[in-house]
Order: structure tokens, then sequence, then C-alpha cells
């Protein structure tokens, strides 16, 4: 099952309409909905209710005052570290001040939604309105401040150096300037964020569904917000319409209020995000400006490279400084750097919070780097994958340590990889060498081609750990869980793929179980494409247990040696006399000794069923009863896997219009468990990438007002945007886990803005500092091009 | 205050037939969900532009969340939950979408899947190209369409050969 | 994002329906496809106390093709307009324009009368109707009110619909023999608005050369812009003087800058859809002249 391309079992359930996402849930539930910050950033001077209290269907409004307890207090800062001198987190209600459109000021509770808005849009809120800091600009010339205790709108300013980066490029005998800038995007998903929860007062303990990418880590967070004992509170992560980073963050305002007024209502309560409240009060990401330095060498080595840049963290920070920890570290990419020093300043803004979207601050790194080494390939009159060439870490220089430390408090250590073979296959893949010739024939029908490409490498399968726990039953079905969770990856699928294999089960019989704190209580979470390394080492640590145990038993029933057993399709028996077997059924009864037998099949587990030794206890030292173990995966450091882009495109002479003829993707996670699920995961991180080159970006006004918070204006790609994807696949597999595989899920977004920036810059000869790009953005780069006759703009030293 | 309005309204869904009485604002889309618990029928934006909410109306894909369900008055309507098979097993459209893995999440499929049994309806053998317009209204952030294209092309075979196995018989 | 309470109204026929309208003047708004109301009404940027359905009023569900005009009724969707044969065969421009506006689905409720009412300047169906000339049939309880096709774009969003009145019909006039039409627009995405689109409609003669011409331009002004560009035809065959082509163009539009083009752009874009609208309306005459063997 390892490695083949399964069908999915989500799927039977979910086409037919029988998925469980948040709102399909608590249909007997109050809903909620909230009054929103209008101003990006403003004092509240008074709530006024009045109006709003006779609405038919109102069970309650809370504003600050009405919370207690540890609910008054700020939000968790989540990811603490050294340098986020200043972190600031909201409260789950605006206290005093608001610090972005959307921020939720009173939580309005009702009979069903509809009633909810009627009662919020009746509620007046009086504002002081304070200046908005709206852009990386704005926010560092800091003449006006987004927190009041903020020196400079500095959240953090942090720097990483392997040397002395700027004694190397003055020393060079090249060397360049490069100023590029990204702009905001955000994850998306197609399901916003849910909250469901009731609290049973008999059994004194609090359910909690929420749409969310980490159960476990929101129920700790939910138990301490309410002071509850954590054992009284559960989180089910129910189906998940998308998640890409947004769902990671937590606990939101919600999902903490949600369920304090399921307990001081008595009643099940329901929170469905809509789209635009999605927009103006979840998160984005992407936003930073970079300055860039570097030094090389005739034949293009990189010998110093420095890097400034300034991040737009949003109005809080809960998720610490993650984003441009990643953006400094694998900026690096598959390159040795010479001497590297990145330095950043992370910026509050009036804006919505920036956590991690799918890449979470790769793409800008990436960006960076790959424009860098283009810069470069063009001064030097090279070609631009000779370049990258020239500067790969070997294969057989791995492990190679980049000298940093990456995001999680670890050595930045690449295990494994094949940079020129990677490259190689990209080249072949996509004609690279054969380009100057489509260029040439494409010119003589009047049609403007480029090619650009880029390289990535991602660390992925991030610590601390994460678990599995399976269990054979009775009848030989054999439950599987972990305690991540899953938004559409295929999860259920390829853990299952994983113990079919271990355990020697059909696929079918196996059925397993994410996200559900009832089931499995220690996990970190779904993000940095972590899954298959983590829980899929885990569960395969699990499921070598789990057959250990079952041969020891089998042994015994069946009179024979341990090593002559095998299990097969759900049968143990032995290697070449298989008449002689017994189903791990059998084996899970055996191995619960029972004084009652619930069902015949149990009577075999009865004290008098079969000769006991009377000198040992029916229950081992240090054994357990019952087929099944728990087993966790905490890994010494993120294993890294890679991938090359390369994208062919054609503007419009006239409109200038920009199309995407061929997309190429050569791709290395190590062993592969499902290939048709990472080509999936992969078609989706292009179309974000495609996305997040030519289409989406968030447009802020001065004030602050997100002006495009609609699927309207804010532009993701439909079919018709997005390219068919070609993609070769490399296995480098991986040293550092016991299933040799890497993290696949965000691979397919992190070069796509680098690649289609080259390309376009090749075929228009501009320079493509800023990303994403539009026709209209074009057409004004032609006009200033050839008003001032440059282009590849540069400054040499 | 008082309590808002109710209308009667009465129309199919699946081929069963509903009455109703509910406010006039009530959208189409809660209206399935929550008040008929079919929940197969996604909300996604509200503002028809991501098409998850797409159901059939006499036939023709419309978005839900447009409508207010009081003007569905005799309407005949097909959620996905009506495109399977009259055992609650998948109909061909499902059963490509699950052979050529054209959903992850799920939360976009149902919008597609009335979509594309619309579609078909209209064109039983369309090419890769007019399979890929024909999904271009609607938004899935999961799997970047290729599948979802393939899925069409396949459901049209599947179809095909079901309406040969039954003109068999 | 739900809609604010409001008073539904199901009228059995036409005169009730204008009955009603008369009662609520101001705050009654007409409910057809509703494929641009109801998402404002979602997002609360309208809220009409009173909405009145039209959608059974099946005789106003119609296509007629006669040898002058076609006239499409109130609640004809746009996609049954769209592919009409007749209705085709007669003014091809109606398909063209049909084709570009949104989604097939959205096709499928909204309605060509509606969205004419509606009077979005980025709409396609106000530039072909502005194009074609015709008029807007309007009813009242105090009668019927016919209003050209130039008269009835008073601005963006506006229309020269008064609020106790019902937009039965809308007459398209059918262009001269031997004409071409064509519609082209460019959008961010597939489906979307267009940050400039152009109809063109052109006139030939016996010998295929172009002798007359006028374009529509959508996104670029208050509401459609209509420019009569003949005077930039020169010799035969179909050229145009290209400066005097946009110096027509320029005079009419008044694009501005929004989030996903400039207002530079726009303008640009103008003039050259303008351009490949006339090439491609002028091969569309040339098409049909052979396929009718005249």
């Amino acid at each position: 099952m390892f490695g083949a391309r399964i069908k999915r079992s989500e799927d039977p359930r979910l086409v037919t309409g029988n998925g469980r996402y948040l709102d399909d849930l608590g249909h007997d539930a109050l809903e909620v909905a909230f009054v929103r910050s209008p101003h990006a950033h403003a004092r509240i001077l008074e709530i006024d209710v009045t109006d709003a209290l006779d609405v038919d269907g109102l069970v309650a409004i809370y504003t600050y005052d009405d919370l207690d307890a540890r609910m008054t207090e700020p939000l968790p800062l989540l990811i603490p570290h050294p340098t986020l001198t200043h972190g600031r987190t909201q409260h789950a209600l605006a206290i005093a001040e608001v610090n972005y459109v959307g921020e939720a000021i009173v939580m309005v509770v009702a009979r069903n939604r509809y009633i909810a808005e009627d009662a919020a849009h009746r509620i007046a809120v009086d504002y002081e309105i304070l200046p908005a800091v709206v852009g990386i600009d704005v926010a560092r010339t800091a003449e006006h401040l987004v927190h009041d205790d903020v020196p400079g709108n500095v959240a953090a300013f942090m720097v990483q150096e392997t040397g002395d980066a700027d004694a190397a490029i003055d020393m060079a005998p090249h060397s360049l300037q490069l100023d590029l800038a990204i702009e905001r995007s955000a994850s998306m998903p197609m399901e916003g964020k849910g909250v469901l929860a009731r609290w049973d007062n008999d059994d004194q303990s609090l359910m909690v569904h929420t749409s969310t990418q980490t159960s476990t880590s929101v129920r700790q967070a939910i138990a301490a917000k309410l002071s509850l004992p954590v054992d009284r509170v559960e989180v089910v992560t129910p189906d998940v319409g998308g998640g890409f980073g947004v769902k990671i963050v937590h606990p939101w305002p919600e999902e903490v209020l949600v369920p304090w007024a399921a307990i001081r209502l008595g009643r099940q309560v329901k929170w469905t995000e809509d789209r635009r409240e999605h927009f103006i009060s979840s998160a984005h990401e992407r936003g930073q400006l970079h300055q860039v330095r570097v030094g090389y060498d005739d034949d293009g080595r990189l010998l110093g490279l420095s890097v400034k840049f300034w991040h737009d963290n949003g109005a809080y920070t809960p998720y610490g400084l993650i984003v441009p920890i990643i953006t400094s570290t694998q900026l690096l990419g598959p390159y040795k750097p010479g001497v590297y020093r990145v330095e950043f300043t992370s910026l509050y803004t009036n804006t919505v919070i920036v956590t991690p979207y799918r890449g979470a601050g790769r793409p800008q790194g990436c960006f960076v780097m790959e424009r860098t080494l283009d810069a470069i390939a063009a001064d030097l009159g090279l070609d631009r994958t000779v370049v990258r060439e020239r500067n790969f870490i070997q294969p057989d220089e791995m492990p190679y340590d980049q000298g940093l430390i990456f995001q999680d408090g670890r050595p930045l250590v690449y295990d494994s990889g094949d940079f020129p073979a990677s490259l190689a296959k990209l080249k072949k893949l996509v004609d690279w060498d054969g380009f100057e010739a489509y260029r040439a024939q494409a010119h003589a029908d009047g049609r403007t081609v480029g090619i650009g490409m880029a390289c990535y490498v991602e660390g992925t399968g991030v610590g601390p750990y994460e678990g599995g726990h399976i269990r054979v039953e009775t009848d030989g079905s054999v439950v599987v869980s972990t305690g991540l969770t899953s938004q559409g990856q295929g999860h259920q699928t390829m853990l299952a793929q994983i113990v079919a294999d271990e355990l020697g089960v059909s696929f079918d019989r196996i059925k397993v179980t994410t996200g559900d704190t009832r089931r499995f209580k220690y996990a970190v979470g779904t993000f940095a494409s972590r899954t298959a390394v983590m829980s899929g080492s885990a569960v395969a640590m699990t499921a070598r247990k789990v057959r250990e145990k079952a041969l020891r038993i089998a042994a015994q029933a069946l009179e024979a040696s341990v090593d002559d057993l095998e299990i097969v399709d759900g049968h143990v028996q032995v290697k070449g006399a298989p008449s002689s077997q017994i189903d791990l059924g059998a084996v899970a009864v055996l191995s619960n000794p029972l004084r009652y037998a619930f069902d015949t099949a149990a009577q075999r587990a009865t004290q008098f069923a079969s000769p006991a030794d009377p000198n040992q206890p029916p229950v081992s030292a240090g054994e357990s009863p019952g087929l099944e173990a728990t087993d966790f995966y905490s890994p010494m450091r993120s294993t890294f896997a890679n991938g090359m882009h390369a994208v062919i495109v054609e503007t419009d002479p006239l409109t200038a219009d920009i199309k995407i003829l061929r997309y190429c993707v050569v791709h290395d996670c190590g062993n592969i468990i499902n290939p048709m699920i990472v080509e999936g995961q992969i078609h989706g991180g292009v179309a974000q990438g495609v996305g997040g080159a030519l289409y989406e970006r968030m447009e802020y006004d001065t004030n602050g007002q997100l002006l495009n918070a609609s699927y309207m204006d804010f532009l993701m790609p439909y079919a018709s945007e997005v390219p068919i994807v070609e993609i070769d696949h490399l296995e480098t597999p991986s040293p550092l886990n016991p299933l040799g595989v890497k993290g696949a899920g965000e691979a397919g977004v992190i070069p796509g803005s680098a690649a289609i920036a080259s390309a376009i810059e090749d075929a228009e000869g501009i320079a493509i500092h800023r990303m994403p790009i539009s026709p209209s953005e074009l057409f004004h780069l032609r006009l200033a091009s050839r008003a001032t006759g440059l282009s590849n703009q540069k400054d040499t030293e | 205050m008082e309590a808002e309005a109710l209308v009667h309204v009465e129309f199919t869904v699946n081929g069963r037939p509903h009455e109703l009485e509910i406010p006039a604002r009530r959208l189409l889309s809660d209206t399935l969900r929550h008040d008929l618990r079919l929940t197969g029928t996604h909300v996604g934006c509200e503002h028809g532009v991501c098409g998850a909410c797409t159901v059939l109306l006499d036939g023709d894909p419309v978005r839900s969340c447009l409508v207010f369900a009081v003007t569905m008055q005799g309407a005949d309507i097909t959620t996905v939950e009506g495109c399977c098979t009259p055992g609650g097993g998948m109909g061909p459209v499902q059963q490509a979408f699950q052979d050529c893995h054209a959903l992850q999440c799920g939360f976009c499929t149902p919008g597609f899947i009335t979509t594309i049994t619309g579609y078909l309806e209209e064109n039983a053998d369309p090419t890769a190209e007019e399979a890929r317009e024909a999904i271009a209204g609607n938004l899935c952030r999961c799997t970047g369409y290729q599948n979802i294209v393939a899925a069409v092309q396949r459901a049209a075979q599947l179809k095909q050969a079901q309406l040969k196995a039954r003109d068999a018989t | 994002m739900k809609p604010s309470p409001f008073t539904y109204h199901r009228p059995g026929s036409i005169p009730e329906a204008l009955e009603v309208l008369a009662e609520l003047g101001d705050a009654g708004k007409v409910l057809a496809g509703g494929q641009s109301l109801v998402p404002l009404m979602s997002m609360r940027l309208a809220a009409p106390a009173h909405l009145v359905d039209i959608n059974h009023l099946t005789e106003l569900d119609t296509v007629e093709v006669t040898d002058t005009y076609v006239r499409v009724g109130a609640i004809a969707r746009h996609s049954r307009v769209g592919r009409d044969q007749a209705a085709y065969d007669a003014i091809p421009l109606l398909r063209q324009g049909l084709l570009n506006v949104a989604h097939p689905t959205i096709r499928n409720r909204g309605t060509t009368v509606g969205s004419i009412v509606h009077a979005d300047p980025a709409a396609e169906m106000p530039a072909v109707l502005v194009l074609l000339g015709g008029t807007v049939e309007l009813r009242g309880v105090n009668g019927k009110r016919d209003v050209a096709a130039g008269d009835f774009f008073v601005g963006p969003m506006e229309s020269a619909t008064r609020p106790d009145e019902l937009a039965v019909a809308v007459m398209f006039r059918r262009p001269p023999h031997g004409s071409g039409s064509a519609f082209v627009e460019l959008a961010r995405r597939h489906g979307d608005y267009a940050m400039c689109g152009v109809g063109a409609v052109v006139g030939t003669d016996a010998e295929d050369s172009i002798t007359s011409a006028r374009v529509a331009l959508i996104s670029v002004g208050a509401g459609p812009v209509l420019v009569d560009v003949t005077e930039a035809i020169t010799g035969s065959g179909g050229a145009f003087d290209e400066p005097a082509l946009i110096r027509l163009v320029d005079e009419r539009i008044d694009p501005e800058t929004d989030i996903h083009a400039s207002s530079e752009y726009r303008r640009h874009l103008a003039h050259v859809l303008t351009r490949r609208a006339l090439d491609m309306a002028r091969e569309h005459a040339l098409r049909r002249r052979r396929e009718r063997g005249a």
C-alpha cells in the first residue's frame, strides 16, 4: 500500500453530501453574530444596545464588561521568542481600543443567525477615531503608533548571521542591490471558521466542535480561559473545509466566547463565520519589503548575502515571529550563500493579524533569493540555471548546516536532497535548452513569451512530536487515531495505507480518526507539512508495536516461534504453512483475559477456556490488556524537502494580459506514501502560487479599510486561470524518520511568484521586483521602461 | 417587536415534495441546509461567486445563496444528495470525483457535482477544454482544478457506460 | 451575511404587480433574477422593505423575433435568450454579449431585462441595447411608457425606471442586412466584470466594404458609452484611421481607477479592444454574407 495510488476512503461520504462540517452540526443551537469594529484604529467610547433589546428572538448580548475571570485577560501569545520584545495579543472582546477593522466588540446570541445580525445592526457604538497605521512604510515611519506602548511600531527586531556578510560583499568582485516586495494575500479556505459548544450540566463537561488545525491545543486554551479542568473539556474537529494555515491560530476570540456563552446560557451555541468576517477578522500573510545586498564572483557564486526586511504583522502577534523567522532561514533555499546576514523588523499595522498561510514566509524568502540569482545571471550574462547549479549544496555535502536556528528552535541542517538531479529533471521536463528556438518561433508569429524558474527548500515535519494509537478490535477491525487534524489532505487514507502495510491488514478494515481529543490527547497540530512525517512515523511505530504483541500472543496460541510467523490480510499465520493461523480479532480476544464472555468469541479468553500458566499473573508485569499500543515520534530536526518549478508565460503585446502556457514541477518529498494525494497537494499549492503571483492581494486603503473583502474583488483563481501542472518526482528519502518521508503539503505554492516573475521578466525585458502583478501594472511598467529606456535595473557597486 | 411574518411555499427537493412556512428573506441555501436538513449544499461566500451552494433548479444549475426560498413555489430542486443512486450510493459524477481524486476537503465539491450533472445533460461528451470551461464558475482552494477537469470527462464516460448498460438490458 | 427582513409580495398577474408597485412607491423593489439584488441585500448594502416577485408571471417569459426587432420579456433568463436560435439568427450580438455575462450558472437565473434595468456601467447587455438601439417598455398603473435606449441609462446603477413602474420587456432593434457584430472584453478572471469591454456593429455593402461602424464601451463611463466611429473609416476594406478612432473614443469615455485597473490602462484597453471588436465585427459580417450565399 505504501506508494500506491489508493482511492480515498474519505470520498464516498463527502461526494454524496454526507460530510459533517461545523455548520452541519448543532441545528438546534443558538447562533452568534458579532459587532465588529468598522474603524482600523479607534477608542470605544460607548456601546448602546438599547435598540437591539426588543428584537424578537434575541437571547443575549455580551461585551467585555460581561467577561469574567481569565476571560478578561488577553488571548495567549502562542509562540514567544526572546526577540519578540513587544508582543501583543487582543482580548476576546475589545476593551477600550480596537486596532483593526473587524475586531470583535460585542457578541450577540439569538435564535438564528439572521436575527443575531438584525440585533447586531441595531447596536450603536460610539468611537473616537484614531489615526490608522497602514502599510510598511507608514508603520516604520512611525508618525503614529498602533499600540501606545510599542515604540516605532516595532514588535521585534531580529538578526541572524553566519559572519560579516557586509565585509564579504564589499570584498567581492561583483555586487548588486535589489529592493523587492510581496503583498498580502490569505489562506482563504472555502469554509470559514466555526465553533459549536455544548455544556453538559449533568456531567459538568464541555464539548466543543471547532474548524481548527489543532484540537489538542485549542482544548488547553479553552480550559485555561474558562478556568475548567482540562479533562472536563473535549474538542472534536469535524470535517474541515480547508485550512491552509489560517485555522492553526488559536484560540480565536470566538473559540473561547462561544463555549463561555454556552456555559452561561445552558444552551448549545454555534458561530459560523461568513465570508466578510473571514476577510476582516481571521488572518492574512505574505506582506514584506526586502532590501538585498549580494556579493558574487565571476562565475556567479555567492560570496556574501545581506538581507534586510520589514514584515507587516498586522495589529497583534499571537503567532509570534514564526513567519519572518521562516523567511529568514528558508530564503537560503538549496544554496550555499557564502556569508549570510538576515535582519528583520516586524511591524504593527492597524490591519488584520498576520499568521502562517501555506508556505508561511517561504514564498517571500524564495522570491528574494531567486530574483537575486536571476539578477546575478543577467549581470554576468549567464544562463539562470547555471547560476543555480554553481551555488547548489551538493548531495555529498549532506547533511548541510546553514548555521542558523530554524522555526522549530533547532539548527537549520538539511538532511538530504539532490538538487543538481532535481534541476536536471526540471530542465528536461520544460525543455529549458530548447526554449530559445521556441521563443524565436513565437516572435515570428507576433507573440511574446518568456521562461522562468525557481528553486526552494522546505523544512518539513517539525516537532515537538506526534503520536499514534492503534487498537485491533475483537472483530478484527483496526482503529487508528492520531491527535492532529485533517483539512482535506487525505490523512485517513494515507495513515491507513501505512497501517495496512505495517500490520498486514486489509485497508478496508482500518478506520482512522484525527483531531478528536476524546480519542487522542497529546498532539501538536497540522501545519508545516508535517503529518506524513510526524503522524505517519508515529503510526508506523505504533503499528510495529501492535504487530510485535500480536505475534507474541499468536505464537503462544499457535505453538510456533515468533520468527516463523507473518500477518497476511489480517491473519497471523505460519510462513509456508498458512493453514496454521489465527486471525487478528481472535488475537485481540486473547490479549484481554476476561472473567465474563460478552459474546461467543470472547469465551476464548475466559479463565477456564485455555490452560494458563499458574506461575504468571493473567496480565504480566509491564503488559496491558488489549491488542493495542501507543507510540510517539519526536524528530531531532526538520527534514528537508525540495522542489523546482519552471514556467512559460505569454504576455499580450497590446493588452499586457498575462497567460501561463506551461507550468512544470519537479518535486522531492522523499518516499511517497500515496502519489495521487501528493500530486493533488502540488496542484492545489500551484494554484495558490499562481493566485499569489497574478491575482490575489489585500487592498487596504490608507484608513485601514479593506476594499476588497469579498470574492468579487479578492481574485482567487478559477479553473480558467490555473494552468495544467506537469509533475516529475525525485525521491531522496529522509534519514530522519522510520518511513523516509518528507512533507509535501506546502511545496506547490512556495516558488510560484518567483518563477512567474522570472518568466515575465524574461518575456518583457523589464525588471519585476514586486508581486503580484496585474495586466494594468505590467502596462505601466512597460510605459515606464520605455520612458527611461532602461530595463533590468540594478545598482552595481 | 413582532416575530417575522412567515410565507407559505411548496416545492420539490430530490423528488420529495415539501411545504414550508418560512420568512421571506430566508435564502434557499439556508432552507435546504437547516429547514430540510440537507446539509450537502454548502455556503462559501453568500455573494454568488464561489459556487459551493449550486443546486439544480428544474435541471439548471443556480446559486442557492442568491435565491430566496419563497420564490421557489412549484420548483423542482436537485441537490448533491439527489445526484446519488437510489440506494444513496455514488452516482456517476460522484464516482468520477473519487476516481480522479477531484476533491480534497470536499467543501466546494457539492457545487461542482450539481454543476457538472447539469452540464452533462447539455453536453454529454465534452473535450478537456470544454470541461474546464464548464467548471470555470466554481471556486476550489484545494485541488487546483486539474483533477476536477479530469472528473468531468470521467463522469461523461461513466454516464455513457451506464446508458449503454441500461440499453442492453 | 443575511438580508434584513422584508415583506414579500407574489402578485398573480401583471395588473396586480402594477397595483402593488403603485402602492409601495419607493418602498418596493422588483425581484426578478436577483443575481445583483440578493447579494446586495445579503451584505445589507440594500434593504428594501418590500419585494415584488415577478418570477411567476409566465407571460413575461418570452423571446419574440420579428423582421425588425427581438423582444425579450422581463423574466426571460439570460441563458434562455442566449440559446434562442431565432434570436441569434436575427441579432447575433445578443448571444455574443450574453456569453460575457458572468458564468452560466448566474445566467440561468439572471434576466436580460433585469440586467438592463440594474444599469451597471460594467454590464454587457445595456451596451448591447444602446448599440443596437431599441426601447425599454415600462408599465405602471397609469399606463405604458416606452423609453428609447439612448435615454434609458441615467447614471451608474440608475435607469429611467420609476419606482412604481415595471419594465415588462426590452425591444432590441435588428441591425440592417449585411451587418456584422462582436463583443470583446478583458476581465481579470473569467466571468468577472470587465476592466473594459467593447461591443461593435459594422454595416457592409455588397463589396464587403464597411459603410458604418458603431461601438459601445463598458466600464469606462457612467453607463454604456456609445460612439459612432463611421467617420474614422478610411478607404474600403475596413481600415480605420487609428488616431481618428482613438480620438472619437477618447472624447466619450471617462474611465476611473480602481483596485483592478488604472484609468490610463482602461483607456488603453478601450483603444485596443475597440480596434479588435471592429475587426471581429467586420469578419463576422463577411462570414455571414458567405454563409447566406449572398
